[in-house]
């Protein structure tokens, strides 16, 4: 055992002392390698940890919303409504929910405006996300003005911020009493934006949500169930940005495995020649392959995915920032709770290290069973 | 004498190894202290009744994805006829093409 342990490290010494002799080929074949396990690996854990977050904190959300469309949009929903659902059996409560959205065109940035009865306000206060505050240099105390339906600017006092770590959810709040939402935005009363229910089973809500669109057909219900999938399938790989990240990447890997397996070169034919006129067996060529491949994918892979956590987890992935605040002026600014997959590293690895390392070999393997007189003299 | 190239190969190996482990730890203890902000998140959600991370405020649609809507003209849901960068990074959600209600 030692003494297979020992023949290892030679072929590993000797493996290495002859990628450092192509310092330059190789190291740019590990930084270029290295940048993609980052970049995927980003990517992933990104997405994954979002999600996460997603399904913990969306849990709390209505169990079924009820909206209306009307003319082919949506629309305000009549106060009727809540009595016509509230006398479907299996509905507990029926709730109406008052929110829109506001453009600010100083800061040229969209706010969404609700009501909140949980959330006691003083006549004339509000409630704004971290984000508002923020970006409007506005705090606790202060006098803010927005413009209402009417056209005229009304004066809100700012009586709370919301934390600023719920920022994924509310850095664009602002919340107000009912009669001054209705007044602000010009929402008449009887009128709700949509309606929120609870329901006594929550295996009844399809069939609850069956019932609201047979009674109220120009309804649209969406259960809690489908929210949290909207988030389950939020940037996807089938589709949007990250189907072309992921092509680049895979085509950079099909050049790289391409490079390896589309043969050796004239030099490093020679140097398995020489191993062999010199007394190497086929087999020692092969680990000596192995290794060269195992080096530089398991060094990238590692690296690459160390990098990629300390982008997301400890700069808040400052990269992918640009990307996601798109055209917004207003964006959440928010640290992920590292949620990691074993199973998607487990899938990177395999999907980086193994085929590189195989590539490397199989090229080889051809040129070790070749009688080395006929390769020296090729 | 100089050091074998394999002992510096599994030595940056396993150091390597070894902040992946502890990077792990941390992603464990992350976990553990963020648990309450998440509470207080979830809370949050349930007082208002929220149905929607703020991720993108440039589009209604993008704005409240759980919201979005297939049936309208002109198509207000991600992957459309894109006007905002976020349209064409997030996916449309699933519920869009197999809903309860009716598609008119």
């Amino acid at each position: 055992m030692p003494h297979t342990i020992e023949k290892q490290r030679h072929i590993i010494d000797f493996t290495l002392a002859s990628l450092l002799r192509r310092r330059g080929k190789n190291g740019a074949l590990f930084t270029v390698y290295t940048l993609i396990v980052f970049i995927l690996a980003s990517v992933m854990f990104f997405t994954y940890a979002l999600k996460e977050e997603a399904a913990q904190v969306l849990k709390g959300a209505p169990e079924i919303v009820v909206q209306r469309s009307l003319q082919g949009r949506y629309a305000p929903i009549p106060l009727e409504y809540a009595a016509k659902i509230r006398g479907i059996r299996g509905v507990m409560a029926v709730r109406p929910r008052l929110w829109g959205y506001y453009y600010d065109s100083v800061f040229l940035a969209n706010y969404t405006i609700m009501t909140a009865e949980s959330i006691p306000l003083p006549p004339g206060s509000i409630a704004i996300g971290h984000g508002i505050s923020r970006m409007r240099r506005a705090y606790e105390g202060d006098t803010i003005s927005f413009t209402g339906v009417d056209g005229k600017a009304r004066n809100f006092t700012i009586a709370k911020i919301l934390p600023q770590e719920s920022q994924l959810l509310s850095a664009d709040l602002i919340l107000m009493n009912e009669d001054e939402y209705r007044e602000f935005s010009g929402l008449p009363p009887g009128l709700a934006s949509d309606l929120t229910l609870k329901v006594r089973n929550p295996k009844e809500l399809t069939t609850i949500a069956e019932k609201i669109v047979k009674a109220l057909p120009d309804s649209r219900p969406i259960i809690r169930n489908e929210i949290l999938r909207t988030y389950d399938a939020l940037f996807s790989w089938r589709g949007g940005l990250l189907i072309i990240i992921m092509s680049a990447a895979v085509l950079a890997f099909v050049i790289f495995a391409w490079d390896k397996a589309s043969g050796l070169s004239a030099e490093e034919k020679k140097e398995i020649g020489i191993l062999k006129a010199v007394g190497w067996e086929t087999s020692d060529i092969l680990f000596m392959k192995f290794w060269e491949g195992m080096t530089v994918s398991l060094t990238s892979f590692l690296a690459g995915t160390i990098l990629a956590y300390g982008h997301i987890f400890f700069t808040s992935a400052a990269l992918f920032a640009p990307v996601l605040k798109g055209w917004s002026v207003l964006y959440p600014v928010f640290r992920l709770t590292p949620f990691i997959n074993p199973g998607q590293i487990a899938t990177l690895f395999f999907l980086t290290v193994v085929p590189y390392t195989v590539t490397t070999i199989i090229p080889s393997w051809r040129a070790a069973t070749i009688d080395p007189d006929s390769v020296l003299r090729s | 004498m100089t050091t074998r190239y394999s002992t510096r190969f599994f030595t940056l190996t396993g150091a390597l190894l070894l902040l992946a482990t502890l990077l792990l730890i941390h992603a464990g203890r992350q976990r553990v202290t963020d648990r309450p902000l998440l509470r207080k998140s979830a809370e949050l959600v349930r007082i208002l009744e929220l149905t929607d991370l703020c991720l993108f405020t440039e589009a209604s649609y993008t704005r409240h994805l759980a919201l979005a809507d297939l049936r309208t003209p002109f198509q207000e849901y991600p992957l459309a006829l894109e006007h905002f960068p976020s349209g064409s990074l997030a996916s449309p959600p699933p519920h869009l093409t197999e809903s309860h209600a009716p598609h008119h």
